[in-house]
């Protein structure tokens, strides 16, 4: 590997850089109209226009991003997270142009991006999965009903092409669940091309738990530990932890050797993230999906266990890396990673697009990490997502870490768009949050008292 | 009978336009969507009415307040 393309923009783009320059690999930056002067762009060698602001025209264009590879000489490709790293055609395009694909065979990506193949995969390959029904073809509405009832109350209806949240509805009352089908049901027809959905149970107080592996293919599959990701807001994670605060290690143990299993049965190749729902009082756990690719929280698996994932990724595309063996990853004390969002708290967590007339960085820490797509100056546009930074902080302790992130994030000047750094550190300061009583609906039920004290942070 | 001006709530991409001039409105009924960051976001009447005019087109780049309907209530 030479010359490496990453089809991204923003922090990831930047992050994968740092990784391929340490390595010595020649760096290809793409963008949009509206990203011409932003850092990702600055940061590599060279850079190619792919095309308009909006994404579908630019980030999302597999033609045009194969062709900026091909015009550069670039031999590999990375795709970050989001636009096209889970888009089994992109992968299969890279490789028919002969080039390296940073990335599992196209074969697992669409395996595992369709959620009624991936469950089955999931059982069989022994991983719990939640009670949930089979695939309801759009229009369908016969037999529904028994379902549900199979499935247990409350459920979730899902869309089986959606994801992150996406086209995903509750239901706890059965005489609400026709209704409920039917709507999910036309707006993934419209959303995805396939209106098809499923019903899954619903556990009322649960943590999101995954584990991070690295699978080399017929050599085998490793774990890094769990992140705990419950903290959420519009089903987007906000603040993720490593180790899970509480996780019985009988349970831990149970997880990982689960996500290897998974691994191991579909001879899986290179980083991805098994992910599951754990019951916050029972810590049963189930399978909820894999993510073929990199995570915007992968800093929190790389600060407690060394690792450079993205330095794994690429050696082991190159042929440079062709195994691990699981008693080289340790893991030391405990790390936080807040997601900086250019969002109103107070108004729904609206997006909050402008410029960034005023971001700076807290001083060099040890044990403090940040990973910015931006600097001062840069506009955040509405065309993209809204995540601005991501400050990661690392302990001897769960409280050497949170208080060294709050603290990094009151160090932190931003201004020019809301965010929510103040709603960060009521997060962080949280009673609830310092006792560990984390839950995917933490943010939903501590609202107001979080609201409140970001409120009173900002005016200090 | 009044002019009422609708704006936008947030800066972001006109998406689609999902009301015509001369339908009447109810309010709550959702003129257009806004796409910004990766999320829809309606606008809609703020009050009962007719709608008299679209003042933007799919597409464009609308800023926070920008008056992008009119709506004779």
């Amino acid at each position: 590997m030479k010359k490496l393309l990453v089809a991204n923009r923003g922090e990831i783009a930047r992050r994968v850089f740092r990784s391929a320059r340490d390595l010595g690999i020649a760096t290809v930056a793409v963008h949009s109209e509206a990203d011409a002067a932003a850092a990702h762009v600055a940061d590599a060698d060279e850079a190619v226009a792919i095309g308009h602001a909006p994404a579908r025209e630019s980030y999302l264009d597999v033609a045009k991003v194969l062709d900026a590879a091909l015009r550069t000489g670039a031999d590999a490709v990375h795709p970050g997270y989001g636009f096209l790293s889970e888009n089994a055609d992109f992968a299969e395009a890279v490789q028919a142009a002969g080039l390296t694909w940073v990335g599992p065979a196209p074969d697992s990506i669409r395996a595992m991006g369709d959620k009624q193949r991936a469950r089955a995969l999931a059982e069989a390959a022994g991983v719990p999965i939640v009670p949930g029904s089979g695939r309801i073809l759009s229009g369908v509405i016969d037999g529904v009903e028994t379902a549900g009832m199979a499935v247990g109350y409350p459920l979730l209806v899902k869309a089986a092409a959606g994801g992150g949240g996406i086209g995903m509805k509750r239901v706890d009352d059965p005489a609400k669940l026709l209704e409920t089908v039917a709507a999910t049901q036309s707006m993934a027809a419209k959303a995805f091309g396939d209106g098809s959905v499923f019903l899954e149970r619903f556990v009322p107080k649960a943590r999101h738990i995954e584990i991070q592996v690295f699978g080399f293919g017929e050599a085998g599959a490793i774990h890094l530990y769990e992140r705990d990701c419950s903290l959420q807001r519009r089903f987007q994670k906000v603040i993720e932890e490593s180790p899970a605060h509480g996780l019985p290690e009988a349970v831990r143990a149970r997880m990982t050797a689960a996500a290897v299993a998974l691994c191991r049965h579909t001879a899986y190749e290179g980083a991805g993230t098994v992910e599951f729902i754990v019951d916050a009082a029972s810590f049963e756990f189930f399978f909820l999906e894999m993510n073929t690719r990199i995570q915007v929280e992968h800093p929190v698996t790389e600060m407690v266990t060394g690792q450079d994932l993205v330095s794994l990724q690429l050696r082991f595309a190159s042929g440079a890396l062709h195994s691990l063996p699981q008693s080289e990853i340790g893991n030391q004390g405990h790390a936080i990673e807040c997601r900086l969002y250019a969002e109103n708290p107070a108004k729904h967590f609206m997006p909050s697009p402008g410029t960034l007339s005023v971001f700076t960085l807290p001083g060099q820490t040890p044990g403090l990490r940040i990973d910015s797509g931006y600097r001062q100056g840069d506009a955040v546009t509405p065309f993209y997502d809204p995540m601005i930074a991501k400050l990661i902080a690392h302990g001897a302790t769960r409280d050497e870490a949170r208080t060294k992130a709050a603290r990094a994030l009151r160090d932190l000047a931003v201004e020019g768009l809301q965010t929510n750094r103040a709603f960060l550190i009521a997060c962080l300061e949280n009673n609830r949050f310092a006792a560990g009583d984390v839950y995917t609906s933490f943010i939903d039920d501590h609202k107001n008292a979080l609201l409140a004290a970001a409120t009173e942070e900002t005016k200090a | 009978m009044a002019i009422i001006n609708i704006k936008t709530e947030i800066t972001g991409n006109i998406w689609k336009i999902e009301a015509k001039p001369g339908q009447r409105l109810a309010e709550g009924d959702t003129i257009m969507i806004l796409e910004s960051m990766k999320m829809e976001i309606p606008v809609s009447a703020t009050e009962d009415g007719v709608l008299v005019e679209i003042l933007a087109e799919e597409g464009a780049t609308v800023t926070e307040g920008t008056v992008v309907a009119r709506i004779e209530a």
